[in-house]
């Protein structure tokens, strides 16, 4: 299964980015193997507007099926839901501790978004 | 002639020139109350309302039927309006800016306009002025299209005064826009100071001619005044921080009530901005 981690380095130890939309990068991890996909989110970071819907776009055309982040805005709620990508908030550590803790179970998913939109 | 009044910073006094002016002047006039996020005009004017009108800004929405998820709509939108995730198209009309794009990109006609409430805007009568006011839809976060609307209600020919919004964005430029004078208010503070002079820089890059209204003019200290003088911004009126005009504006009165004498001075501004306009002082 392929796990999307907001990161704020670029491999499996860097501590995770507690952002969503606007998180530095984004890394797509094969929960099996481990094997990771690195997304660079620079543009998303000094977006005008609509950071966490472009993020929500790019990790649903990765076919992520689960994202783990800290804080989760009404309109990337609302993306990540009609892509199906199920949402684990408040999560943090490395992106590997972030990643195993959901293999355990440990992750509790949202049902709706965490934080407050920027208007 | 229309004459924008504004200031950067708030509560320096734009609505009492803008109310004091409009009923001190001969012949028609016309008060847009641009400040559509709190107007706030009407409270001294109290112009019986005669029309009230809803406006709202156009908006997509997708018909998924004719959608072949091609995402050019997303690509032009720069405001992130419009999502095309997996086999659906999802839209924030809260996002969106109304520019039309996404429909002209769109292939195969998939989108259609709808529209969203911004506000209503309101027009009506007292004393020989006519009245028109924006009042924006709580939640609405969009103001520039009802300051439009508002000022679409400009009447040609006549004397047009409009009370912008404070700040120096969107709106303010909305309201401003195409005038033939901004009336700038200020008060001779440090944050008055400060404001004055994002609002004289935002002035200078729409080439209108501008001057200087000080409030409270007594307060405070001399900066403004030297400011001005280095940008060469003419001062056409002060006014005291005076308890009779403070008094007035608490019971939500137009000071020239209760100091009619200041009718003639609201007059000669209108005189002095006349001739500045026909210089086209200002503008450098």
């Amino acid at each position: 299964m392929k796990i999307a981690v907001t990161s704020t380095g670029k491999d499996l130890d860097s501590p995770m980015d507690p952002r969503f939309g606007r998180a530095a990068y984004i890394l797509i991890v094969d929960s099996d193997t481990l094997d990771v996909e690195v997304l660079d989110n620079a543009e998303n970071v000094n977006a005008f507007k609509g950071a966490g819907i472009q993020a929500a776009t790019m990790i649903s055309d990765r076919k992520a099926e689960v994202l783990l982040t800290g804080y989760c805005g009404p309109n990337a709620f609302k993306a990540l839901d009609a892509a199906r990508v199920k949402v684990g908030g408040d999560v943090s550590g490395t992106v590997r501790e972030a990643v195993a803790a959901f293999t355990d179970g440990k992750v509790k998913l949202v049902s709706g978004p965490n934080a407050q939109g920027h208007g | 002639m229309i004459i924008s009044i504004a200031s950067g910073k708030g509560g320096t006094g734009k609505t009492t020139v803008a109310t004091n002016l409009a009923v001190s002047v001969d012949g028609p006039v016309q008060l847009l109350d641009c400040d559509v996020e709190e107007p706030n005009a009407h409270l001294f004017l109290r112009p019986s309302i005669q029309e009230t009108k809803t406006v709202t800004t156009p908006i997509p929405e997708i018909d998924l039927e004719k959608c072949n998820q091609c995402k050019k709509c997303m690509e032009i939108c720069r405001f992130r309006a419009i999502a095309v995730i997996g086999d659906t198209v999802l839209t924030f009309p809260e996002l969106c800016h109304s520019c039309g794009g996404c429909m002209a990109v769109c292939p195969e006609g998939a989108i259609i306009e709808t529209g969203r409430e911004l506000g209503v805007l309101e027009t009506g009568t007292v004393n020989g002025v006519s009245f028109v006011h924006g009042r924006l839809r709580v939640g609405e976060a969009m103001s520039p299209p009802l300051i439009r609307a508002v000022r679409d209600r400009t009447r040609a020919g006549g004397l047009t005064l409009i009370d912008a919004p404070p700040g120096t964005s969107c709106p303010v430029i909305a309201a401003m826009k195409d005038t033939d004078f901004v009336l700038l208010v200020t008060e001779p503070t440090p944050f008055g100071l400060h404001d004055l002079k994002l609002a004289v820089e935002a002035v200078k890059i729409l080439k209108i001619p501008m001057g200087l209204v000080i409030n409270r003019a007594d307060m405070g200290d001399d900066r403004v005044r030297t400011y001005a003088r280095s940008e060469r911004i003419p001062i056409l009126m002060e006014i005291p921080f005076d308890r009779q005009i403070a008094e007035s504006y608490s019971r939500g009165e137009m000071f020239t009530l209760a100091l009619p004498e200041w009718k003639a001075r609201f007059r000669g501004l209108l005189e002095d901005i006349k001739t500045l306009v026909g210089k086209g002082a200002g503008t450098k």
